[in-house]
């Protein structure tokens, strides 16, 4: 650590710092109960999903940094802001953390926040199971970010390929801290889909069909399968290359038969469908935005769920277009090229039916419906430039260009990241009871927007210009200086937009408009016939659905008294109880992999050791519910005046 | 006070100028820099083409859907006095969604047949009536080797060519897996310890043609860069006369050095080891592929 200069430590410092300051303030206030009780023991689903938005802000900040800290170093040719390694542990970093420690924790804030209230649960199918999905990403996020100042950062591309991550190559302990941490929030990530395609499948409020769910909760459910079918191969290519390194064997070395291409076709079996894993729940949220804020019914929602779920079963079919140029032979691209075009035709018609759900309706521009309209722009061309990528032969001259940085960041943050805001704005007052300060928002949507041109714009035109991706430096003589420092300005005011989001977020706790009525955007769906925040226990009756947009049919025909509990039928509820374990055996994960990363193989077995003796605890458990009494029912009811 | 008319007026102004300034900026998108779109060859001449089609293709699409959000937007605000209808009810229309089923669709086949042409036409060297020249490309860290079977030269960062003569690159790496590519020329192929795979370029015209690793293989990865220098026969011929007369052999032990991280300037070699293009990629793990190894026409 010592030697690794200033950059590390002050992040050191800083890191202390903040440590020492969280500590002090929890003590000061006498908080640590109130943290251990209400949060690192919850298994309720809208505070998990509430840990998930703020762990997911924090590493969007982490990862911003980097980004910042790259384009600063591109803004200029032959500049030595940074050296080549700090370089490529900064855009390794940086593409992992956005996708497995940002999007990912994201739309899972989106799913647990709003899935079980859509479809009239009381929570998810495994409670237990999702505070463990949470705690493993959490420390896993934690592992990642450690390797910073621990040993070093990982410096091989968040895609990984052996050779260059071979041992031969590639010492570690860098890219030890990679594949573990990618390997523990994989395994959560697993258990959430799991646990949402059974809630879903298994909670919905009597009467809901499959064919009167909210387009979200449609979104989850497809997001879920390509999780379920999608994460297990990561796994497999994670844990292999682990063995490679630490144990020398020879899956994706030359020698004995190995081959380093098995990877790459492994991890992209996963990659690819991972982009729609995040951009699936993002449509589902712009379909419930667009509705809402148009005041009519959705258009074509039959389409609209065969296009979900005809979009991630292609997507299992495209994989090999991120290696069109590793020699499959003509036939493979061909197929790989027409599979990848495919997608954009539900694609399309998602945003067909989108527009015509506008299209003779009445349209608010709330903050969530402009983010969507800027998606819209930003995906039409993102969704453009794909299918260009799409062509095979094109590809030939895109491929590892600028021009793929440019249109994959189109996608990822026109498309989910501002899915994900319009999402967070849409249920922001569902989670904490007030909405967030438009003025500010709009600050913060049209600064990322410009910026977001100004940054990725230029970078299509580099690609043209031959530039690759992963160079931290690049001669004066090729042109390239001033479209990467237009980029770089972009960058910075995408940077100052966050901040808006930032200062927004603390103006707003304080002076944002109080929601009192559960129903700040006059809503169609069930979430939205509840108090806002909702009680621990969501319904104290749950409702009984007789039509798509429930929320919006009873109040259109002044019947949303239907849905309000009477103190007469009121019944006890059996609720799951809080339990320290799934936090203990993420701690338990993060010493394992910790132990893993520097070889310390005692550390790392003894710690599994204490996961299996968790989860045999776990197991012998008889009693994990208990029931909410009839009178506290009443009294929180009473309290937001719906009894 | 401004009426919604001067308001609007004030808007396509400003709409105008950005339109002006991004056709502007599109404009010099025919400035040489832009190498990708400047080919100085057959293949990277077809590849463009396909570009240019599919970009044709998809700009038809997106420009009227998105000028049609914001005229949605605009006629369907939800003001006081908006005369628009409003049929709050209205979700399903049979007719409507086939034809944006039906368009896209259609775009995908003639794109995907396109496609699949020239995706098979690659394969293939550019120009059929001429002999073709090997050039065995071998990645290092952080650096080129080319090897002429041919003419028994080698070269390292740079390689001469001559000009309306397809050249077929074989590729392989010691060392991490690279990326070879010379944008203006055509398209790249990946570099793959223990697999030997097969590149058609050719150049029409006399000229240096950058070129790079796309691919990154760590520290020097910045570094890796190498000129093709295309040149006529006769002028190629003589060059390769040349070598022969000044430069020193590739020796093994030269080549081990070679073979060490580092990054390195231009070097020529007046030969090399017989059979070192596939010794290195047998030592590599290519005994283990043999198929492979005799589709890229290695193993006789
Ligand atoms: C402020 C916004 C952002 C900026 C300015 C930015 C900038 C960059 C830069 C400069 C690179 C490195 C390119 C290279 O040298 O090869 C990069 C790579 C990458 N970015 Fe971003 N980025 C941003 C946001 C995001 C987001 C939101 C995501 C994902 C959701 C993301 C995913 C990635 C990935 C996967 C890579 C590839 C890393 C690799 O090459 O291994 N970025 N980004
Ligand atoms: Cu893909
Ligand atoms: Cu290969």
């Amino acid at each position: 650590m010592w030697n690794e200069g200033p950059m590390i430590w002050t992040s050191d410092v800083l890191i202390l710092l903040t440590s020492v300051g969280i500590i002090g303030v929890l003590t000061h206030f006498k908080k640590w109960k109130w943290l251990w009780d209400e949060w690192l023991t919850t298994v309720d689903h809208k505070k998990i999903g509430i840990m998930y938005l703020i762990a997911a802000l924090l590493m969007m900040f982490r990862g911003g940094v980097d980004a910042l800290l790259m384009r600063t170093q591109l803004a200029v040719p032959n500049n030595h802001l940074l050296t080549a390694e700090h370089y490529d542990q900064i855009f390794t970093t940086h593409g992992t953390i956005m996708i497995l420690f940002m999007a990912m924790p994201f739309i899972f804030a989106m799913f647990n926040i709003v899935v079980p209230l859509q479809i009239g649960a009381r929570d998810v199918a495994f409670p237990y199971l999702n505070a463990i999905s949470f705690w493993l990403f959490f420390f896993a996020a934690l592992l990642f970010n450690l390797s910073f100042v621990f040993g070093g950062s990982p410096d091989a591309g968040w895609v990984s390929y052996p050779p260059l991550t071979e041992l031969g190559f590639d010492k570690g302990p860098g890219e030890n801290f990679y594949l573990l941490a990618v390997q523990i929030t994989g395994i959560g990530s697993i258990g959430t889909g799991i646990n949402f395609l059974a809630t879903i499948f298994k909670m919905r409020a009597p009467g809901m069909k499959l064919m009167k769910m909210p387009l979200f909760t449609w979104s989850v459910v497809a997001a879920s399968i390509v999780i379920i079918a999608a994460f297990p191969a990561l796994a497999i290519a994670l844990a292999l290359l682990l063995l490679d390194r630490v144990f020398g064997t020879h899956f994706f070395t030359m020698l004995h038969g190995g081959d380093p291409m098995m990877f790459v076709n492994l991890f992209w079996i996963w990659g690819h469908p991972e982009v729609y894993i995040v951009i699936l729940p993002a449509f589902g949220i712009f379909s419930e935005v667009v509705a809402t804020f148009s005041k009519k019914r959705i258009f074509g929602y039959s389409s609209m769920v065969a296009s979900l779920l005809l979009i991630s079963v292609i997507s299992y079919f495209v994989w090999a277009h991120h290696f069109f140029t590793m020699g499959a032979g003509a036939n493979v691209n061909t197929f790989f090229a027409v599979a990848s075009m495919m997608v954009a035709i539900p694609t399309g018609v998602k945003v067909f039916n989108w527009l015509f759900t506008m299209y003779r309706g009445r349209v608010t521009m709330s903050l969530p419906m402009w983010w969507t309209a800027s998606f819209v722009l930003n995906f039409l061309m993102g969704g453009a430039t794909g299918v260009m990528l799409a062509v095979a032969p094109a590809d030939y001259q895109y491929h590892n260009s600028y021009f793929l940085i440019a249109h994959f960041h189109q996608t990822l943050i026109g498309g989910t990241v501002y899915g994900l805001l319009a999402g967070m704005y849409y249920w922001w007052p569902k989670m904490f009871g007030f909405k967030l300060d438009k003025k500010l928002g709009m600050w913060a949507m049209v600064l990322f927007n410009i910026g977001f041109y100004v940054c990725f714009m230029p970078q299509y035109a580099l690609g043209f210009m031959g530039m690759q991706r992963r160079m931290y430096t690049y001669p004066a003589g090729m042109g390239w200086g001033t479209l990467n420092f237009i980029s770089t300005i972009g960058a910075y005011l995408m940077g100052l937009g966050f901040l808006f989001i930032v200062i927004e977020v603390i103006y707003s706790i304080k002076y944002g408009e109080r929601d009192l009525t559960g129903d700040p955007w006059n809503g169609r769906t069930l979430e939205w016939s509840l108090p806002s925040p909702a009680p621990h226990y969501n319904f104290a009756v749950i409702p009984t659905v007789t039509e798509r947009d429930y929320w919006w049919e009873l109040k259109e025909n002044n019947r949303t008294h239907e849905l309000r509990p009477k103190a007469e039928t009121l019944k006890s509820i059996e609720m799951p109880k809080n339990s320290a374990r799934p936090f203990l055996m993420g701690v338990a994960f993060f010493f394992a992999g910790f132990g893993f990363v520097f070889h310390w193989l005692i550390l790392g077995f003894a710690a599994l050791a204490i996961v299996a003796a968790i989860m045999i605890h776990r197991a012998l458990e008889v009693h994990d519910e208990y029931a909410v009494p009839v009178d506290e029912i009443l009294e929180t009811e009473a309290a937001t005046g719906r009894l | 006070m401004q009426t919604p008319n001067q308001r609007r007026r004030r808007h396509s102004k400003s709409f105008l100028l950005a339109l002006s300034a991004a056709t502007a900026v599109l404009l010099t998108g025919c400035g040489s820099r832009f190498v990708v779109l400047h080919p100085a060859g057959p293949v990277g001449r077809e590849e463009l083409h396909l570009i240019e089609l599919s970009a044709i293709l998809v700009l038809a699409i997106i420009t009227p859907v998105f000028l049609f959000m914001v005229y949605v937007l605009i006629r369907y605000r939800d003001k006081p006095g908006n005369k628009a209808p409003y049929q709050p009810k209205w979700s399903e229309n049979r007719t409507m969604e086939l034809i944006w089923w039906g368009i896209p669709i259609v775009i995908v086949a003639v794109l995907g047949g396109f496609t699949a042409k020239t995706t098979f036409a690659l394969v293939h060297p550019p120009e059929k009536s001429v002999k073709p020249i090997t050039i065995q490309v071998t990645s290092l860290d952080w650096k080129w080797l080319f090897q002429y079977p041919g003419q028994q030269v080698a070269t390292v960062n740079y390689a001469d060519i001559p000009t309306g003569v397809p050249v077929r690159f074989q590729l392989t790496a010691n060392g991490p897996m690279n990326s070879f590519w010379v944008p203006q020329l055509g398209g790249q192929e990946y570099t793959m310890p223990g697999m030997s795979m097969g590149l058609w370029l050719q150049a029409d015209k006399a000229g240096t043609y950058y070129g790079h690793g796309a691919n990154f293989t760590g520290k020097g990865f910045a570094h890796m860069y190498f000129h093709v220098v295309a040149k006529s026969q006769t002028q190629f011929n003589q060059w390769v006369k040349k070598i022969k007369a000044t430069s020193p052999r590739l020796t093994q032990s030269a080549y081990k050095q070679l073979t060490d991280p580092s990054v390195v300037g231009t070097k020529s070699y007046s030969g090399f080891p017989p059979n070192l293009y596939k010794d290195v990629v047998s030592k590599e793990g290519g005994k283990y592929m043999n198929h492979m190894m005799k589709a890229a026409g290695l193993n006789h």
